[in-house]
């Protein structure tokens, strides 16, 4: 059996964003007002059998651990009710 | 003297820079492919600028698994020279060999320009043809080039002289901490940089200074 899962990749707090910080310029400008502390970062969905390989596979090449934090979503299929 | 320059699927800056090694009397240089662990006996390693794998994930991320990287990480451990540029640096920081990564440009913008790189430390293996505080005109070209370390490697680099190259006064072009342009490993034989000395070796490109930054490595090795 499969578990589908999410890893989010995000910049780390601290280092300067240039992506969030376009998106969060852009948005006044089309009308939206009152948006601050925006972060562009990625989501990898994948589906894996053993999901207690995911931490190992973040920290070895889905995330730089150095510059990115990363945060794993797994859900068995059948715990979707 | 004999230069190794590895061809990872997109790299892109190989070829320039087997001309550029040859342009160092003495020296000759061959193509290394990415699928083939044998370094072929050559006594200096140079990762090209370009977008190894796509550049997919993260610059340098995927190409530091392939084949030929364990050997250079072998290769590097047990002393061997190797130069990293541009991409080339991108994958030493992914694959460890280097300290810190590198970033998307502040202006998030491709950038493609000539810049003066100022000499920082003008030492064996890599620097000891240029002097200290010298300016070296070379090009960079890159969208992933601002160089970041956590604050604590930061002090153990400059502290320990480990940075070799920085853009010269108000010529950071994407944001660098501390102006970094080029930085070594703590055992000295490992270099990354982003501008491209295999792009300023004639003149009829402007400048010859990154010619220096070959040479140098020639003569460390007699």
């Amino acid at each position: 059996m499969t578990t589908r899962a999410r890893v989010l990749v995000r910049p780390k707090a601290g280092i300067l964003d240039p992506q969030g910080v376009a998106v969060e310029r852009a948005l006044p400008a089309l009308g939206f007002e009152g948006v601050g502390n925006v972060h562009v970062g990625r989501l990898i969905e994948l589906d894996i059998e053993d999901p207690s390989q995911l931490e190992a596979m973040c920290e070895k090449l889905l995330a730089n651990p150095l510059i990115e934090d990363y945060e794993i979503q797994a859900q068995r299929p059948d715990a979707d009710g | 003297m004999r230069f190794g320059v590895v061809r990872f699927p997109g790299s892109c800056d190989e070829v320039d820079a087997v001309l550029a090694c040859e342009r160092v009397p003495g020296a000759s240089a061959q193509l290394l492919w990415h699928g083939d662990p044998d370094l072929h006996g050559v006594d200096a390693v140079v990762l090209p600028g370009g977008f190894s794998y796509g550049d997919y994930l993260r610059a340098g991320a995927i190409a530091r698994f392939s084949p030929v990287m364990e050997s250079v990480v072998a290769f590097s451990r047990a002393g061997g020279l190797v130069l990293g540029i541009c991409n080339g640096f991108q994958v030493l920081c992914e694959a460890g060999l280097l300290p810190g990564a590198l970033l998307p440009n502040v202006e998030r913008r491709f950038i493609c320009r000539q810049v003066n790189l100022e000499v920082a430390q003008a030492t064996m293996p890599f620097t000891a043809d240029c002097s200290a505080g010298e300016l070296l005109s070379i090009p960079v070209k890159h969208t992933t080039g601002r160089y970041y370390a956590p604050p604590e490697v930061l002090d153990g680099l400059e502290t320990h002289g480990h940075i070799l190259l920085r853009y010269a006064a108000d010529g950071n072009p994407n944001g660098s901490t501390n102006d970094i342009a080029g930085v070594r490993n703590e055992a000295g034989n490992v270099f990354g940089l982003m501008p491209h000395p295999e792009h300023a070796v004639d003149p009829l490109t402007g400048s010859v200074d990154g010619l220096k930054i070959f040479s140098s490595m020639a003569h460390a090795h007699g």
